[in-house]
């Protein structure tokens, strides 16, 4: 069954386009990579499926209902949730505290304690929980933000970059950390230039370059796709 | 009974400064010197230190909306305006009798709220903020400002009440409260003292446990990363909005007070100077916590009374040094840097012993 469903949707930025035409359904219980070199639109994308832009035309489907205008804190509560490409963690207050703002809509009381401590443990941020969140490393700061963004549950958890500035042994920690929440049944959408990465986790692969859906497909059959490699390519020479 | 002891738990949480027995022994402690003060004193000097406490709830409305929300208000003013002249309004035209005085003063705060559901609504809905908040909320108080002291003629009335322009509006009844025989007047003196001191003890543990709730959990979300906020699925403008009303409210008893106090209020006390001290005191003692807000307001007013002696011009200027010196020194407010380098020292000291 399809869990998102884009429908020929268009985004101009002034006379760039961004997002063009662009058609993706996303399955329920997949974990699907979304690539492309850098301003391809991968971000703007994923602004859009969370409703911080509205699409110039086309409609976005999301378990079967069209949400394309609902606001943000709506398709949230949805099941949607997203760690965004720069963290956006809650700086000046506590690892825990961002925690339970992320989590006390959902639990309450002793249950709610319980629940932080999980996730803390889950994330290796055990020992931070005291900490103020602004002062965690870059790595951290991801981690912290996922935790956020599953704290909520979603049926659809989007991630913008995960591994940007983790170390391959951290990076291969955040594979299996996605891994995990897969087979609990939550559907990933990711944005990741790591290819160890996206070998490690994706089922499907979507090139996007241009704002335009280029190649979609198996990471294998991407990977052997001359044409990808070239827009790769012509992103280096550029 | 449970509901009763989860509020009691919110008194302290990571929202407010102050825990545990050492803090609470120092809050009854300073209360009860505050309750045994007026025996020590005279009933003019008592009244004076009133006229401190009036302040301290809008300095608290700034402390939730700036410090906590994250939003610079320069709109506190106008609720303090509007709630003082509404207050006028109602007791002059309805009289004071039949403890009309209390309706009249939870019906003017309700004017003030009122209009910050609107303004706000508009603000918060129509994606107004930062430094465009601040401008909004300026203009809309510098507007009021104008408006009223242009009501000079006698056809600026409502009702018995004569708005008087510049002059403002005086000779309205102080709160009173209904006894046998003949009602108890609350002048500026004992009797408003008590009852001021009541409404800034609830007011300010009311605000604890609100700060220290879900609900003050978000709103420092907000503050911190509003985005961030919207995508855990918060309705952020719905928690703006309420918490810009509730300042309102609270401002809306400081301006009620002030009209109760002196029994008069004018248009200046919605102008560009009145707008401008209440972020000074907050920005002094440390807007993003409600005891540092709290001290600083009674440290600064009591600090800037004791200049006025001397010259209000001065003391203006002072005013104004003090500002930028804290910008500059400790921009998250003196008292609350001053407090955190005393927990730091104390917490060194334990390591060294230890
Ligand atoms: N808010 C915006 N206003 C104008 N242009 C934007 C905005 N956001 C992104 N862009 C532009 O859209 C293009 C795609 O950006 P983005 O979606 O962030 O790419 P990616 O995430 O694939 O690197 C870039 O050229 C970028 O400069
Ligand atoms: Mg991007």
């Amino acid at each position: 069954m399809a869990l998102l469903q884009l429908r020929d949707l268009n985004k101009h930025f002034g006379g760039l386009h961004v997002t063009n035409s662009v058609n993706l359904v996303l399955e329920q219980g997949e974990i699907h990579c979304l690539i492309g070199p850098n301003g391809a639109g991968k971000s703007t994308l994923f602004r859009l499926i969370l409703g911080e832009h509205q699409p110039g035309s086309g409609q976005i489907c999301f378990a079967g209902e069209d949400i394309t205008a609902l606001k943000s804190f709506a398709r949230i509560r949805r099941g949607l949730s997203v760690k965004f490409q720069v963290p956006g963690v809650f700086k000046g207050l506590s690892v825990r505290q961002n925690l339970e703002i992320a989590l006390q809509s959902r639990l309450h009381g002793g249950e709610l304690v319980q629940e932080i401590d999980r996730l803390l443990a889950f994330l290796g941020l055990a020992a931070e929980q005291a900490q103020t969140a602004g002062n965690l490393s870059h790595g951290q700061k991801q981690w912290l933000e996922i935790g956020m963004a599953i704290a909520l549950k979603p049926r659809l958890l989007l991630l913008d970059e995960p591994t940007a500035g983790m170390s391959p042994e951290e990076t291969h920690m955040t594979g299996e950390m996605v891994r995990r929440l897969n087979a609990l049944g939550m559907t990933v959408l990711a944005i990741e230039h790591d290819m160890a990465f996206v070998r490690q986790v994706a089922q499907r692969v979507t090139v996007l370059h241009l704002g335009q859906v280029f190649a979609q497909g198996s990471i294998d059959e991407i990977v052997a796709d001359e044409r990808v490699a070239a827009i790769y390519l012509g992103q280096t020479h550029a | 009974m449970s509901v009763i002891v989860s509020l009691l738990r919110r008194l302290e949480g990571p929202q407010t400064l102050g825990r545990g027995r050492g803090f609470w022994s120092l809050f009854a402690l300073v209360l009860g010197g505050a309750v045994a003060y007026p025996l020590f004193s005279d009933g003019y000097t008592v009244g004076n230190t009133v006229y401190f406490f009036v302040w301290v709830f809008i300095a608290l409305s700034l402390s939730l909306i700036w410090g906590y929300g994250g939003s610079l208000s320069f709109g506190q003013t106008a609720f303090f305006g509007i709630a003082g002249y509404g207050y006028g309004i109602l007791t002059i035209n309805f009289g004071a009798g039949y403890g009309f005085t209390w309706v009249a003063l939870l019906l003017a705060i309700a004017f003030a709220a009122l209009f910050a559901l609107l303004l706000g609504y508009f603000m918060f809905f129509g994606r107004i903020a930062g430094v465009f908040l601040g401008i909004v909320t300026l203009a809309v108080t510098l507007m009021l400002e104008r408006f009223m002291a242009q009501t000079a003629g006698p056809e600026w009335h409502i009702g018995a009440a004569r708005l008087n322009g510049f002059n403002g509006m005086s000779a309205m009844p102080p709160l009173m409260i209904p006894w046998f025989d003949e009602p108890i007047v609350l002048f500026a003196d004992i009797g408003l003292y008590y009852v001021v001191l009541g409404m800034l003890v609830v007011v300010y543990l009311g605000l604890r446990v609100l700060m220290n709730s879900s609900f003050g959990n978000v709103i420092v979300a907000i503050r911190e990363n509003p985005e961030r906020a919207e995508m855990l699925g918060y309705d952020i403008r719905k928690y703006q909005l309420i918490t810009f009303v509730i300042g309102a409210a609270l401002a809306g008893l400081s301006g009620v007070l002030y009209t109760v106090w002196g029994q008069y209020i004018t248009p200046s006390s919605m102008g560009m100077t009145a707008a401008a001290l209440p972020l000074i005191w907050v920005a002094v003692g440390g807007r993003s916590d409600l005891t540092t807000t709290v001290i600083g307001t009674l440290v600064v007013l009591s600090g800037f009374q004791a200049l006025t002696i001397y010259g209000s011009q001065y003391a203006l200027v002072f005013m104004g040094v003090l500002l930028v010196a804290t910008v500059l020194v400790a921009p998250n407010g003196l008292v609350l840097g001053i407090i955190n380098w005393i927990t730091r020292l104390a917490r060194r000291r334990k390591q060294e012993a230890a």
